[in-house]
């Protein structure tokens, strides 16, 4: 017998090595086939400070982070004090023999006896956490010969040393702390956050170019293209700034690269003219945007959804767009392959919202079904007739035939004043409204292939969470724990947010017997914007802006 | 071999005896020069009278956002680098808004050309002073006359070690011309700021103004000297130098030698083996 569940926390100074830790264990939990998610608390500083790594592992099926903390790991002595509060009834802590338990039920690690040097504390602390889990030390053991490697056997060797006096000192201890039970068997698994999935949900839809300036937590997207770029062939550039990033984007595009840039609220406030200018050159970009609250600097390592509305407005004057905003890590990639996608097929700016939380929140995932995924558009290189091609020709769908400029003897020529078909600056006030119907007219076809909402369980009778993008696991587990409790509870989750199809969810909401809103931010953006485009007035609002995620214990408490 | 002719001709939406017509003539008879067929060649240009060139060039155009033609150049470049890649605008345009790309692109150093048409002054929005305008001169928004210090691009462009910087005239259409042969002969980033008036706005410096005080660099200008380049540079009053100012044969930014990014295919079995390195 042991534990299904655990949340184990490890909490410390920046620069200690937490993450570290975090990493090793929640990557040997993974290869151990285990479920995880994890939330990762910092401050918007290099040293010091106090931050969290939280894994809530799992020997099935996991969607949210939790509250409570069964094993915290308390790095520094500001560790307990500061988490003290949130250990369960079950907790144990393990902590520097140096810092103290302060009465609390653990294990006071002697570091300095168990280390030949501060360094290896880290491996030490693995050393306790494996053996207190019961893990096959074997998970972790691989993990530390892979990652030293490079640094030499000499160090590889120290750190198993390390490892297992650590492993050691902690069996004879005996403490009283339920093993993790046996993983149950859930095929190969990868461990990847968000951005990073985003990422390779570009790449996997032929994403060959990205541009950015540097903003948390929209940077590790780029990061992840980066590491990768050589061998995808993808043309990365740090921007001067925000607003170069995107237009740089754009003329690649225009040039025929696949683009994507990525950001934070701040970052895409500078971006906004871009946004319009893709809108006129009908000219694909994709942006994601992942949140952090604001106004302005707000909290920089924190998370909120309260970028919806600008995303949505973005941009003077009128145009198509479509917004999409993963829930999952699985969703992270998939919809990032479909936003480049619509982006391409549609000649429109297209964004992916997402936000600290997910950004940072490593989960266990599938390796992704390549061959399964769809096509994506592409520019033309050629056409029939060169020298009477028009960029923007008048067609019933609004999409014009998009030339590459280079291929063929055509000239491609993009204005961002409005233009004639051929592209050309005009003040002529009929051809404005045939070019300006023409571009608005994609927005049917952006409507026809929205992503309805996912509904999780039965409305019919029920109280009905809805949600958007990174809340879906917080509100799923609170649904469930609500049907436990025979309280019938069923989750509406949007994962695109515009084009929104109100026929596809309208009638759910109606067949609820109470429906409430589960946003990250003050205002209840998404339900506003519901409101205005069908009308349903949600009959409750749960929100949440002090830059934690969701929980189920928080939307529970506010039902 | 590739004419003049195909380059086109267009009606233009200029005022009668403004500059801009005379850069067009040169830029065309570089193209032209330069052997360079229209839809190998793409201009970016910003917003304003400047901006509005290659509308009257048939040439492949993304003529975008005020200030933004570098950055959409850049990615052009970037994207594509067997195309010709040319920047166009004015000088509000390229040294106001679009300031800070100018100075990201000297350092960047992507292999284009980019000409800016200084008529000191903003000529689309009716005569406002521009970043080089020269103190003391009045305009309807600067009634008191202009308090800031005017901007000198070929001197930040030299100090900034750019590939290529050169002043030209636009009452001199062959010099100009040559001017631009040569930056788009260079591998690198090169200007050329093209002095220019603006019948309507600039009152000051007239094409009588700009006549009277520019000179041709001669052979004894040596444009890899950074002292004698710099001089030259700062050279601008009673006396107006225009030819190249300065070369240097510092390293383009290094480009894709895989040829154009449009239509690559992603290689999906080394994507596969990356997200299995995930584990
Ligand atoms: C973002 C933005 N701000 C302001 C304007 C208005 N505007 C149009 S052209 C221009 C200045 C043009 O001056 P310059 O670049 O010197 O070109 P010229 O017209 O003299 O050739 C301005 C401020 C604009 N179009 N976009
Ligand atoms: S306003 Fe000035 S710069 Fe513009 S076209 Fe007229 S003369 Fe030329």
């Amino acid at each position: 017998m042991g534990e299904a569940s655990l949340n184990i926390v490890i909490g410390g100074e920046a620069g200690q090595g937490l993450v570290t830790v975090g990493e090793f264990l929640s990557r040997a939990l993974v290869r151990a086939g285990y479920a995880i998610v994890v939330t990762q608390d910092y401050l918007s500083r290099i040293r010091g400070g106090h931050n969290t790594y939280a894994i809530r592992v799992d020997s099935r099926e996991v969607t949210a982070p939790a509250e409570g903390i069964d094993l915290l790991v308390a790095l520094s002595a500001q560790t307990l004090p500061l988490l003290r509060d949130r250990l369960s009834p079950r907790a144990l802590v393990l902590t520097d023999a140096a810092h103290g338990l302060s009465g609390h039920p653990g294990l006071a690690i002697p570091y300095k006896e168990l280390c030949p040097k501060p360094l290896f504390e880290n491996t030490a602390a693995l050393g306790a956490l494996g053996s207190l889990l019961c893990l096959d030390p074997a998970w972790i053991t691989g993990l530390i010969k892979e990652k030293f490697a490079k640094k030499g056997e000499a160090i590889v060797a120290d750190n198993l040393a390390v490892f297992q006096a650590a492993t050691h000192w902690t069996i004879s201890q005996k403490a009283s702390f339920a093993c993790l039970s046996p993983a149950e068997p859930r095929g190969r698994r990868v461990m990847l956050n968000g951005n990073t999935a985003i990422a390779l949900g570009g790449l996997a839809a032929g994403v060959n170019f990205g541009s950015f300036y540097p903003m948390t937590p929209g940077t590790s997207v780029m990061q992840a293209l980066i590491d990768h770029s050589d061998r995808m062939g993808v043309v990365c550039e740090q921007a001067e700034d925000e607003i170069a990033a995107v237009i740089m984007a754009i003329g690649a595009s225009y040039a025929g690269a696949r683009p994507m840039v990525s950001t934070s609220g701040g970052g895409f406030a500078l971006m906004v003219e871009g946004v319009s200018l893709s809108g006129m050159l009908e000219t694909p970009v994709t942006i994601v945007v992942a949140q952090r609250p604001g106004p302005a600097t707000g909290l920089p390592t924190r998370t909120e959804q309260a970028d919806l509305d600008l995303v949505l407005h973005a941009g003077h004057g009128e145009f198509p767009r479509a917004i999409f905003a993963p829930g999952t890590v699985e969703q992270c990639f998939h919809l990032a392959h479909r936003a480049v996608d619509t982006a391409e097929r549609f000649q429109s700016p297209v964004f992916i919202l997402t936000d600290q939380f997910l950004a940072d929140s490593y989960r266990d995932v599938a390796p992704f079904d390549l061959a399964s995924l769809p096509p994506v558009a592409r520019p033309l290189t050629a056409v029939a007739d060169p020298a009477g091609y028009e960029r923007y020709a008048v067609t019933d769908s609004g999409v014009s035939p998009r030339l590459v400029p280079g291929f063929t003897e055509a000239t491609v020529v993009l204005d961002s004043d409005e233009h004639t078909p051929d592209g050309h600056i005009t003040e002529d006030l009929a051809v404005r409204v045939t070019m300006q119907e023409k571009r608005m007219r994609k927005f049917a076809g952006l409507t026809r292939v929205a992503l309805p909402p996912n509904l999780y369980g039965n409305a019919d009778g029920a109280t009905l969470l809805v949600c958007w993008g990174t809340t879906l696991g917080a509100a799923r587990e609170a649904a469930a724990i609500r049907n436990a409790r025979g309280e019938k509870t069923a989750v509406l989750h949007f994962s695109q947010i515009y084009p929104l199809v109100p026929d596809a969810f309208v009638p759910i909401l109606e067949t609820a017997k109470r429906t409430v809103m589960v946003e990250g931010n003050f205002a209840g953006q998404l339900a506003r914007l519901i409101r205005r485009e069908t009308g349903y007035v949600f009959d409750a609002l749960v929100t949440r802006f002090d830059g934690l995620p969701f929980t189920a214990a928080y939307i529970l408490d506010r039902l | 071999m590739v004419t003049e002719k195909d380059y086109g001709e267009f009606e233009t939406a200029w005022c009668p005896g403004c500059g801009n017509f005379s850069i067009r003539k040169a830029v065309v008879k570089a193209l032209a020069a330069l052997d360079l067929p229209p839809h190998k060649v793409v201009f970016s240009t910003g917003i304003g009278q400047a901006a509005k060139a290659p509308h009257y060039i048939r040439v492949n155009t993304l003529n975008g956002l005020h200030g933004r033609s570098l950055p959409a150049a850049t990615g052009i470049k970037l994207a594509n680098p067997e195309l010709a890649v040319f920047a166009e605008s004015g000088d509000g345009c390229s040294y106001g808004e679009g300031g800070n790309h100018f100075l990201a692109a000297l350092r960047r150093n992507v292999d284009m050309t980019y000409i800016v048409h200084d008529n000191q002054i903003y000529g689309l929005t009716k005569g406002q002073a521009s970043p080089t305008t020269m103190t003391g001169q009045k305009t309807k928004t600067q009634p008191h006359g202009v308090a800031s210090a005017p901007f000198n691009p070929v001197a930040v462009a030299v100090t900034m070690g750019a590939g290529f910087v050169a002043r030209g005239f636009a009452g001199e259409i062959d010099h100009l011309a040559d001017l631009i042969v040569q930056a788009a002969r260079h591998p690198g980033f090169s200007l050329i700021d093209v002095l220019q008036p603006c019948v309507s706005f600039n009152k000051v410096n007239t094409f009588a103004w700009y006549k009277e005080r520019c000179y041709k660099l001669g052979g004894d200008h040596d444009s890899t000297n950074f002292q004698a380049a710099l001089a030259k540079a700062m050279e601008f009053g009673d006396k107006i130098p225009i030819g190249v100012l300065w070369t240097s044969d510092r390293p383009a930014f290094p480009l894709t030698d895989v040829g154009p990014l449009a239509g690559r295919e992603p290689d999906m079995a080394a994507l596969s083996q990356i997200i299995e390195g995930y584990a």
